[in-house]
């Protein structure tokens, strides 16, 4: 008996932190979106429900639905988050495929330089790509030699040749560049698992290379393939910075950019913090997808 | 045409190889850009422009040197980053210990709270943190205590992950031998288990340190002003407003210490875990990875 207590005992100080400064946190997003604001427009937070004030989350739902002054932005957010993804996986599932099962004896190297991308700040990378394309840029004389520039205008994706001056592709390329090495990683571990054996099954069989991909290899990864793509279209969906780095125009506003604009910008904090639980209450069930999955899989290691 | 007809279908697919180097080289070729730009001798952030380090300790007052905001701001993000690593570590390595061993009512909902911080929006939790400090907490208020504060909560996930791998790796066996021959439970923690952890213990204090010195989304919500600016928050102000390579220079010598410190982990981890089977210290070190998008 004994023994079990001093097991809770130990989980306490970080369980009482992330009480405090997860939950609770969690807590002030709701008081203050459900709660009222004083004559300077500061925010009351109302913190019993009995007295939750349901004005502002009325009025955050009322401008993401079709005709609101939000919805080209969510339809904007769903548009830059699907092609995001959608290029990732393409880019991120032959570059997996290729780590896991057929790098050999460059393997170990292949593994590193993959992983690097993840411990260089993202900011960083993205600055990188400000020096890139600016207008004298190497980035964007590349591109211009290649004739991407006219291309992209040509069919009505890039407005003129600055890359940064507002351009929706520059923002979901760069959304790519910053999220790919997190959907590789959980792709890698995922093919990475499938027995080599179970492969030569399908070949002994008499299935071609195609086949044995699209109905042995693709259907074993697919749990790694949902999850990679909810865990990078889950920091995508509360992305600011991207956008403002890249862009700053608000022709490619995402939503986090207006709930970013509300809280640290002007006096509409209340309603931040009502859009702030919209986009929770829309996320909540991929995140907790993806924690499922992950408990599956440190369940399976431990078995 | 007869070499491709003859090749083995089975054999490795040359594309994939193709597509492989190129997104490495990709998404590693605009970083190390930027790291030379930071050593052009020209004001040019956009072409090379010969070699110097004026941007780094030049005698001007632009340098990151010689520029007092630029400095404080990596002095700011090294002493966050040392702070979330000192108390992040020992409150995720309790925590991890106390949910691997608990069974029983609550521990289900506290699992779950332990590793949500991995994916939730860091917008929503800065969100969270930045009125819990301005309305409830106001005596903590907005800065670098709040600043800690949100890089503890953050990384304290990524430290139960490691560590209860770690776990799961080790194994009950040892522990249950040292109970058997008469070591009263505290005594099992403090002279078996820690010892045996201490590869995850090396490996989260320095994940830790790179998690903090990389944020930037907390960092900024928290800040209180100037002098709580970070490396990345001072990046951001001054992307996109005609900045000298010194912002590349500021930038070059915070991914310096993110690989020193990540250098240090991955020796510390193999030197403590030699000589065991499973797979290598790269890819245990990878599989961490897998959570968070910051």
């Amino acid at each position: 008996m004994q023994k079990r207590r001093i097991w809770g005992f130990f989980a306490a100080p970080g369980m009482v932190w992330l009480g405090l400064f997860f939950v609770i946190a969690f807590y002030a997003v709701i008081s203050v979106g459900l709660g009222n604001v004083d004559t300077l427009y500061q925010p009351i937070p109302h913190w019993n429900p009995i007295d939750w004030n349901v004005g502002y989350l009325i009025q955050a739902i009322e401008s993401v639905i079709p005709g609101g002054q939000n919805w080209d932005v969510v339809v904007r957010t769903a548009i830059y988050i699907f092609s995001a993804i959608a290029i990732s996986l393409a880019i991120g599932y032959p570059v997996a495929y290729y780590a896991s099962r057929h790098a050999g004896r460059w393997r170990g190297l292949v593994v590193v330089l993959l992983i690097l991308p993840f411990w260089i700040s993202y900011i960083m990378r993205m600055f990188a790509w400000t020096n890139l394309l600016a207008p004298d840029g190497y980035g964007s004389k590349v591109l211009s030699a290649l004739h991407i520039d006219s291309l992209l205008s040509s069919i009505g994706l890039l407005d003129g040749t600055d890359w940064l001056g507002g351009q929706g592709v520059t923002v979901v390329i760069a959304l790519v560049y910053g999220y790919v090495p997190f959907l590789i990683l959980p792709l890698f571990a995922s093919l990475d698992r499938i027995d080599q054996r179970v492969i030569e099954a399908a070949r002994d069989l008499g299935a071609p290379p195609a086949s044995s991909f699209w109905r042995v290899i693709l259907p074993m990864s697919k749990p790694g393939i949902l999850a990679g793509l909810v865990l990078v279209a889950l920091p995508m969906a509360g992305d600011y910075y991207t956008q403002t780095l890249m862009s700053g125009s608000p022709s490619t506003s995402m939503i986090g950019n207006v709930i970013n604009d509300y809280i640290q910008g002007g006096p509409d904090k209340s309603l931040g913090s009502a859009m702030t639980i919209l986009l929770s209450a829309v996320l909540l069930l991929f995140m907790l997808y993806y924690l499922r999955t992950l408990r599956r899989e440190q369940g399976e290691v431990a078995a | 045409m007869s070499t491709t007809s003859l090749r083995n279908p089975w054999g490795k697919p040359r594309w994939l190889v193709g597509i492989t180097w190129v997104y490495i080289l990709w998404s590693l070729l605009p970083v190390l850009l930027a790291i030379r730009f930071a050593f052009n001798s020209g004001r040019s952030r956009t072409s090379l422009q010969g070699w110097s380090t004026k941007w780094f300790f030049g005698d001007n007052s632009f340098s990151v040197f010689g520029d007092p905001t630029l400095q404080d701001a990596l002095t700011h993000s090294l002493v966050l980053a040392g702070l979330a690593m000192l108390i992040a570590t020992p409150l995720g390595i309790m925590l991890a210990i106390g949910l691997q061993r608990w069974r029983g009512r609550g521990s289900g909902p506290a699992n779950i709270v332990a590793l949500l911080p991995l994916v939730t929006p860091e917008l929503v939790f800065a969100v969270g943190l930045f009125l819990l400090f301005t309305t409830a907490m106001t005596t903590i208020g907005l800065g670098t205590t709040a600043q800690v504060i949100g890089h503890v909560t953050f990384s304290m996930s990524f430290v139960v992950v490691i560590v209860r791998g770690r776990l799961i790796t080790i194994g009950p066996d040892v522990e249950e031998a040292a109970a058997d021959l008469g070591a009263p439970p505290l005594a099992v923690i403090w002279r078996v288990l820690l010892p045996l952890l201490a590869p995850a213990v090396a490996a989260s204090l320095l994940i830790v340190f790179a998690l903090s010195i990389d944020d930037f989304v907390v960092s900024q919500y928290l800040a209180s002003g100037a002098d709580t600016t970070t490396v990345p928050m001072r990046i951001y102000a001054q992307a996109r407003a005609a900045p000298t390579p010194a912002l590349n220079a500021l930038a070059t010598l915070m991914l310096a210490f993110t690989l020193i410190a990540l250098g240090l982990a991955y020796a510390i981890f193999r030197f403590f875990s030699r000589g065991e089977k499973g797979g290598s210290a790269i890819e245990q070190i990878a599989s961490i990875d897998s959570g968070g998008g910051r």
